[in-house]
């Protein structure tokens, strides 16, 4: 396989401790006054223009928002954050309505180095030498600065726009579903989102459609100081099929940054979504010093009969990872799968897993999770399946393997099993190994140096899940693991 | 020049107090000779391999080891591969999720890498594996399979001289390649590392009986006990000692 070949040659040019895409980009930028309080929420929700209901609703979750208290339960551990120490609002200053030649150049060439096209013409060339063709939607600190393939996603009836043009242009869409899986009151972090998020994609399939490409989205966080709160909603409508990626960088920096954003989705009646995400904020230095906390709330809500939701996320960034994709298996038949990467490094620190709800009648969910831990950081998954007293015939199976390398990081597995139903069948199984001595004298007895032995014996520890991952991004995702596990043999 | 010369090699187990296994080891080996060595379970076989092989386990307190010249004890474990130096393991190990494909692939061209030499074609690559692995009776399907996940004994045996035959190396160190093998893996196996006896290669068979030796016929037998190599001679002694088994070089050495 060629990408083990990559990925091989990829650890053997970079330095240890080595984020690329920690670079920072020289823009103007137009801020929200630093701090939080009504009038921030007034003030962004003023720049997008939008409607007085969409304004109400951020201010009802703000003053929510006030009488609410972090959570402390997952196990990690990181100084008290100063919510008026934020910007909450930052974007590339450009005349209000644009095309992709308005933007500034700096941005395009920032997306650029990070291997994104942005101009529908240099994405075809991507398909005349073989690419598949990737709608996508860039949002740079808090706003979307460009959605590709527009034109040709509408032919087909499918809306792919940032969610600040959806609440505008359609109103009664945003407003059926926004909220309807991630409810203001959720928790903190998504009340905290539903106040002040700024931008994000929307996507919505209309019945009986296959979306004709793939959608993705890629986030970055450019500015200081600067919160990034983006808001996804993917709607699938019955009998729609629909594959989103989306992928996340930021600057190097000192301080920590908050990333807090809510993903829902909603799969009618036979509809599916799959949705994979790889995650590659920066992750702080060799000490801990710096990265992204990222705390986000996924929720997919199978609505429909024999509907599908799968979640795939390859996690190697951030400094922390609090993060749940889940699925509420409401509609009868439906299905819900989580298959999951995280790799934490030097200190990051990551807990992270999955939520299976059953509730309608034989609802069937997978999990696979597989977590890397090296260095000195800590890894933890935590999931919850419950089956309730009508979902008869509910079925689960959980698997969850954890990698330790080294003898100085630490991996740990909280499931949470609760049934209401005798009919329920739930399967869990957690394995805890270490790269031994013996397969890295072997490998290396073939002629592989430490970290492409290590490389080798991670990918193929991490096979079941790489195997879920659209093809093009599976070799990224390949290359990914083994520059994260840079430095951690030895 | 011998393609490897030990002399006088004393290793212990790594640790302050660990216990001395190697006493003054020596051996010299040409291109083309197949020298087998045999003697008593805890003589030291199995540990000269693994430092043939670099394994970090052991430390080397005194003696030299020279692979066409150069210091092979200065050398890390993959450099030792690239220069030629191939162990069959006794145990081979799992490496589940990596297709036995991938790994031969990734060594051999991290190999060549190493050597200085332009990575094989994937055309090449498959032609090579195919033809190689029909003579040891090895399927696709357990081409595809993890390395050595879910392998029966024989198929671990076979899927190592496989490795061997691959990766073309000058030196093959088999450490107790007929163990848990039935007679007709044991045909096929040795077939293997028959068909790989070539002039500018040496073998080094480890073994406990001289069963292994009527299929691979060595040109010189080495009788090691307690660290140290006690009698050479040909492939005659090796049924000599099956006859007599080991207690005239237990009670020697004692």
């Amino acid at each position: 396989m060629p990408a083990v070949q990559e990925t091989v040659d990829q650890v053997r040019s970079l330095d240890v401790d080595q984020y690329k895409y920690g670079f920072f980009t020289e823009i103007e930028t137009e801020k929200a006054p630093k701090g939080l309080s009504e009038d921030t929420v007034r003030f962004i929700s003023a720049k997008k223009n939008e409607p007085e209901w969409m304004l109400e609703w951020r201010l009802e979750a703000f003053r929510r928002w006030l009488t609410m208290r972090e959570p402390d339960w997952a196990r990690v551990s990181y100084p008290p954050i100063d919510y008026q120490d934020l910007y909450y609002y930052s974007a590339p200053k450009r005349p209000s309505e644009l095309s992709i030649d308005d933007i500034d150049p700096e941005i395009l060439a920032t997306y650029e180095k990070l291997g994104i096209p942005l101009r529908e013409r240099d994405a075809l060339l991507g398909i005349a030498s073989g690419g598949t063709k990737v709608a996508v939607d860039a949002v740079f600190d808090s706003v979307s600065v460009a959605t590709t393939f527009k034109e040709e996603l509408s032919k087909a009836g499918v809306i792919f726009m940032p969610i600040s043009e959806a609440v505008r242009e359609y109103p009664e869409l945003v407003k059926k579903y926004l909220g309807s899986v991630v409810p203001v009151t959720d928790n903190y972090f998504a009340t905290l989102n539903s106040a002040v998020f700024s931008d994000g994609s929307f996507v919505y399939v209309p019945k009986g459609v296959r979306c004709p490409m793939e959608l993705s989205t890629y986030f970055r966080i450019n500015e200081r100081n600067t919160g990034q709160f983006e808001r996804t909603l993917i709607i699938a409508d019955a009998g729609a099929y629909v594959s989103y990626l989306e992928g996340c960088t930021a600057p190097m920096r000192d301080e920590n940054q908050l990333h807090a954003a809510v993903v829902e989705l909603v799969a009618l009646d036979d509809a599916e979504i799959k949705y994979s995400t790889v995650q590659n904020w920066y992750p702080g230095d060799k000490d801990g010093k710096g990265g992204i906390f990222n705390f986000v709330t996924k929720r997919g809500d199978c609505r429909g009969d024999r509907s599908k939701i799968s979640w795939t996320q390859v996690e190697t960034g951030s400094a922390i990872t609090w993060k749940y994709p889940s699925c509420i298996l409401r509609g009868d038949n439906s299905q819900g799968e989580f298959y999951s990467i995280a790799i934490s490094n030097g200190r990051q620190q990551v807990d992270s897993g999955t939520k299976m709800i059953h509730l309608g009648k034989n609802t069937s969910s997978r999990i696979i999770s597989k977590g890397i831990a090296a260095g000195y950081s800590d890894n933890t998954y935590r999931g919850l399946v419950t089956a309730h007293r009508k979902a008869t015939g509910a079925r689960n199976f959980t698997n969850c393997d954890s990698l330790l390398i080294g003898d100085k990081c630490g991996a740990h597995t909280v499931p949470y099993i609760e049934s209401k139903n005798s009919s329920a069948q739930f399967e869990h199984e957690a394995t805890t190994s270490k790269i031994s001595d013996d397969q890295l004298f072997y490998c290396r007895q073939r002629g592989l140096d430490p970290e492409e032995a290590t490389a080798l014996i991670v990918n193929g520890f991490v096979k079941d899940v790489l195997q879920q991952l659209p093809m093009e991004f599976a070799v990224e995702a390949q290359k990914l693991i083994a520059v994260s596990l840079e430095g951690s043999v030895g | 020049m011998a393609l490897l010369d030990i002399a006088n090699l004393h290793a212990k187990i790594d640790g302050e107090h660990g216990k001395e296994i190697l006493k003054g080891l020596s051996l010299k080996v040409n291109p083309g000779e197949v020298h087998a060595i045999m003697g008593p379970n805890g003589s030291g076989k199995s540990t000269l391999s693994y430092i043939l092989a670099g394994k970090e386990d052991y430390e080397v307190t005194d003696g030299s080891v020279t692979l066409d010249g150069d210091d092979l004890l200065e050398m890390e474990i993959d450099e030792r591969a690239a220069k030629g130096v191939f162990l069959a393991f006794q145990y081979p190990v799992e490496v589940p999720g990596v297709a036995t494909m991938t790994f031969l692939r990734a060594s051999l061209n991290a190999q060549r890498k190493k050597r200085g030499e332009a990575e094989v074609s994937t055309p090449d690559f498959l032609r090579l594996v195919k033809d190689k692995a029909a003579h040891l009776g090895i399927n696709q399907d357990m081409l595809r399979r993890g390395v050595n996940v879910g392998f029966s004994g024989g198929e671990k045996k076979r899927a190592e001289i496989l490795q061997m035959a691959i990766l073309e190396p000058k030196l093959c160190v088999l450490d107790e390649t007929d163990s848990g093998l039935d007679i007709d893996a044991l045909k096929v196996v040795s077939e293997g590392v028959n068909a790989l006896r070539a002039p500018d290669r040496a073998m080094i068979v480890i073994t406990h009986y001289q069963r292994l030796l009527n299929h691979i016929v060595p040109d010189f037998v080495h009788v090691m006990n307690k660290g140290r190599i006690v009698r050479s001679g040909g492939k005659e002694l090796a049924l000599e000692l099956e006859a007599n088994g080991y207690a005239e070089y237990q009670q020697d050495a004692a």
